[in-house]
């Protein structure tokens, strides 16, 4: 089934891509990195719940397996289109209004630092409607939350379909607070990025 | 009230940012916006404030804003946070800070004191704690006493005691505390060449030179312009081939002092300083 008209149009003219995700996240990371084409001409920002202490592979396979520039969150970096954000672990990752990223170590949320309520919120109060925010398979609820600020500011927002996430507590709390514009299976939400 | 879904508008931070400027002399201005909201709007929501309240209250009421201080600036450390950076300070600095007749060091922005304590059980095992003096500074008074106690709970002890292995040190880090129930207290004699006293980089001056300057994850909380600031600062307070120590995911960005400092470990963020 092709995407609808609607949900194509807000993705193509959101500006910024945030993927957030947690156990069993990751495959779906994956795939979405390879999909995205070289012209995506939007800035993408990951934040996937990660351990601190240990150099994990996750930024070298993304970009290995990236046709955009791949790089971790570093303090005060400006946010460009055709990049590829990471989260670093053990720090929060903050928008700032004039377009660059802020750090913060203050306390974990959900057991999570970084927590993706911080940065979609941050998003939510920067970026308002201009976002397509996805929010993928986790054990948690965070992120529910941030994706709620998302939708009320006009961002689309989509939630993997609880029903095909390893883990579906992270969706099942964002649709309970009624956080999703569309709930979407992993196959979907590829189709969709590849439309643009 | 709840403050989180209403959300603070710029007119209304600077306005908060200008009374406690006027009526207490610290500048936020200079600080990250995102975080200054983000931290303004959770401390309206703990003490069930309006923003009007907040302001009548920083106004007349002059305990409040001590801890108004606290919940503002981000005060979450570890012991041994980020090994990798502790690793390469065992391999890259220590060797050199050896040959000092005494090594003196500042942990600047040092909250509750982990950080302190963390550098004095590394001196020590390295044989160095004798001639060495750490200076412990932050601007706030409330996390400088708990930083003096050196007592923490043995939880967090515990949560640090991973750090400690990655490290490369040997034994537990317990092994440097006296448990009593949940109280870990730091061993006396690691408390002995420590000093804890309130100092703002914002607004005050050099008070020593030093040959390591340890400040990681401070900048974070800073703009630019403030960060080339307190560089400066840094700079004239060190010794020269002094180290100085930013966070992870800290760089030295401006032209000018990328000129000023050598970069000892780009990964961890280590530098040293060149020329006199």
């Amino acid at each position: 089934m092709a995407p609808d008209k609607n949900i194509t149009d807000r993705w193509n003219n959101s500006e910024i891509l945030l993927l957030g995700g947690s156990a069993g996240s990751f495959k779906l990371l994956f795939q979405i990195i390879k999909i995205l084409p070289a012209d995506l001409n939007k800035a993408v920002i990951i934040i996937i719940h990660r351990k601190k202490n240990f150099a994990s592979e996750i930024e070298k396979l993304f970009a290995e397996n990236s046709r955009i520039p791949l790089f971790e969150i570093n303090d005060k970096i400006k946010i460009n289109k055709n990049t590829i954000y990471i989260a670093p672990a053990n720090y929060h990752t903050l928008i700032e209004d004039d377009g660059y990223f802020a750090l913060d170590v203050s306390e974990p949320l959900w057991y999570s630092k970084p927590s993706i309520d911080v940065t979609f919120e941050s998003a939510a109060e920067t970026y308002s409607d201009r976002c397509t925010a996805i929010l993928l398979s986790g054990a948690n609820q965070d992120g529910a939350q941030g994706l709620l600020k998302l939708r009320n500011a006009g961002s689309l927002t989509i939630v993997q379909d609880p029903n095909d996430a390893e883990m579906p507590e992270m969706p099942d709390a964002a649709i309970k607070i009624n956080a999703a514009d569309y709930i979407l299976k992993a196959n979907e939400i590829y189709e969709l990025l590849r439309s643009c | 009230m709840d403050v989180s879904t209403q959300g603070l508008t710029t007119e209304q931070i600077t306005e908060i940012i200008d009374l406690v400027k006027k009526v207490h002399g610290f500048d936020f201005s200079d600080y990250s916006k995102a975080s200054f909201k983000r931290r303004l709007t959770r401390v309206m929501m703990i003490k069930k404030l309006s923003f009007y309240d907040l302001k009548h209250v920083l106004l007349n009421d002059a305990v409040f804003f001590q801890n108004f201080l606290e919940e503002i600036t981000v005060n979450v450390t570890e012991m041994f946070r980020d090994p990798s950076f502790y690793k390469a300070l065992i391999s890259q600095a220590l060797p050199y800070l050896s040959t000092y007749q005494h090594i003196k060091i500042w942990s600047a922005g040092c909250s509750s004191g982990e950080e302190v304590y963390s550098l004095t059980i590394l001196l020590n095992e390295a044989g160095l704690k004798d001639k060495s003096f750490i200076y412990g500074t932050d601007i706030n008074t409330v996390v400088l006493k708990d930083a003096r106690k050196g007592i923490y709970s043995f939880r967090n002890v515990k949560t640090y005691a991973e750090n400690y292995q990655l490290c490369g040190l040997k034994g537990s880090l317990t092994d440097h505390f006296t448990v009593l129930y949940d109280a870990a207290t730091i061993h006396n004699e690691l408390k002995v060449n420590t000093l804890f006293s309130v100092h703002n980089l914002i607004s005050d001056t050099i008070f020593n030179e030093f040959q390591l300057i340890s400040c990681r994850n401070v900048f974070i909380y800073f703009e630019t312009q403030l960060q080339e600031k307190i560089l400066d600062l840094f700079y004239k307070s060190l010794c020269p081939h002094g180290f100085l120590c930013l966070g992870s995911k800290e760089t030295i960005r401006s032209d000018f002092f990328k000129k000023k400092f050598k970069a000892v470990n780009q990964k961890e963020n280590i530098y040293q300083k060149i020329g006199a």
